[in-house]
């Protein structure tokens, strides 16, 4: 009987980092409640960023192919600082974190993995979505910006500067599509509609905002709901959208279990650092 | 081609005059202390610290200014060196330089305004992306539109001249 040996897979440059993955083995994570705080934000704005990118080479003119790539480049700069930080804690870089958890382990909120451009979704919900999101990070960076943990703090001061560009053109074009033509009308409020449902996750209170806000690590999600309704409500007004009655309905992807459209997104997100271990730019 | 190096002094004054020849790899009209993300040069015994300030969060260019500064230094007979990065406070357009700015102007690039005029924390309401009054880099004019909040980097927006019909690129206040 013979034996094959195979030539291992061609890797790229050396990892960065001595901590930097050479497996493609998924990493086993429990977070505290302070690092599930930080995650949940951290992979809301990494899976976010996956969908807005989807739109890259195909939005309706060039100039938003630009501005949706831009936002997505912001978002994930974001997720790389607050996973780095809670990475360092936890003895994981930040690769490691966007690459190698499963599904149960991430934090997002559900409405930031809702399927997006490439499962047929149209252009007023990637607006209506981001539009959502942006107005809810926008007044989380705020409040971050007084957080006890410093890195965090400095993390917020510059991201807060960056959101306020995001919900700005969000708003502008939430505007155009929802007072525009009877058929941009017709779509974003079926956009509304399809998402409105999944922002009740949004202001959720549960064991880990509490601990982050007795820890001063930042504040409960609930608390956030004024601001945001402030918000939103003037640029819904002005776009002559109605705002929804919020149901029973709860998504609770910030808990971990997702919604079906998850896998899908992460097999095509984390396929590349799984089939080249370690590989770096 | 390196002289010794006297004194700490000289040693940190020498650095930061290389480090006004470190261009920005986006924007290769400004050096990176022109555009103010240098905040520090400190001496450690055998090493020089650089101390950098991020500009954007998803910037891609971090990395390469990192390694710019580095092989700069060193080149120049004053490392080893490293950098090191300062999140807080958040890197904002005003530390532009004068310089940086005439220089982002012959560039063809209009310089940001002051960020003090822009809101702080939140957002005041309403919440839309208007256009800003910038004015033409090529002919002076006050005479221009947006075409794109947007542009080829993230520091930048898009923008016609209506006088003189010129496209140009507007660095964001940020």
């Amino acid at each position: 009987m013979t034996t094959t040996t195979f030539a291992p897979l061609p890797t790229t440059a050396s990892p960065s980092s001595s901590i930097a993955s050479t497996t493609t083995e998924s990493i086993a994570f429990a977070p505290t409640p302070l690092q599930a705080y930080l995650v949940r934000i951290g992979d809301t704005c990494l899976i976010h960023a996956q969908r807005l990118a989807e739109w890259s080479g195909h939005a309706p003119i060039l100039e938003e192919d630009i501005a949706l790539t831009n936002l997505a480049l912001d978002l994930v700069g974001q997720a790389r600082a607050l996973l780095t930080h809670v990475g360092q804690q936890a003895g994981f870089d930040e690769d490691q974190l966007a690459f190698l958890r499963n599904e149960r382990d991430f934090r997002n909120f559900t409405i930031a993995e809702l399927p997006g451009r490439r499962a047929g979704q149209d252009f007023a919900n990637a607006i209506v979505r981001n539009f959502l999101l942006a107005a809810w990070m926008n007044v989380l960076w705020a409040r971050l910006e007084g957080s006890g943990d410093a890195e965090i703090a400095a993390i917020a001061g510059k991201a807060v500067k960056e959101s306020r560009y995001h919900v700005a053109h969000a708003a502008d074009w939430l505007v155009r599509l929802g007072d525009g033509t009877d058929e941009s009308t017709r779509r974003t409020r079926q956009a509304v509609d399809r998402l409105w449902p999944y922002t009740a996750e949004l202001f959720e209170t549960d064991d880990v905002d509490t601990a982050a806000a007795e820890s001063g690590l930042g504040p409960m999600r609930v608390s956030l709901k004024p601001e945001w309704d402030a918000l939103v409500a003037p640029v819904f007004a002005e776009a002559g959208l109605a705002i929804p009655a919020t149901g029973a309905f709860r998504s609770t992807g910030s808990r971990g279990v997702h919604s079906e459209h998850m896998g899908y997104l992460l097999a095509e997100m984390q396929t590349l650092q799984r089939s080249f271990p370690g590989g770096a730019w | 081609m390196t002289a010794p190096v006297s004194s700490s002094s000289t040693r940190v004054t020498r650095a930061w005059d290389v480090l006004h020849g470190v261009l920005d790899p986006e924007v290769p009209a400004i050096s990176v202390t022109d555009l103010g993300i240098v905040r520090d040069v400190v001496e450690h015994g055998d090493g020089l610290e650089v101390v950098v300030t991020p500009t954007y969060s998803g910037c891609p260019a971090t990395e390469v200014i990192e390694q710019a500064i580095t092989d700069a230094v060193n080149a120049a007979g004053l490392g080893p060196a490293r950098v090191t990065q300062r999140r807080a406070p958040a890197w904002t357009t005003d530390w532009i330089t004068p310089q940086g700015r005439e220089r982002l102007r012959a560039y063809g690039i209009a310089p940001p305004g002051s960020c003090a005029s822009e809101a702080t924390g939140a957002n005041v309401s309403p919440i839309r992306l208007m256009a800003r009054n910038v004015d033409c880099p090529r002919c002076g004019s006050a005479q221009t539109e947006r075409l794109s909040a947007f542009g080829s980097t993230a520091c930048k927006s898009l923008y016609r001249c209506v006088a003189c019909r010129e496209p140009f690129e507007h660095f964001k206040p940020i």
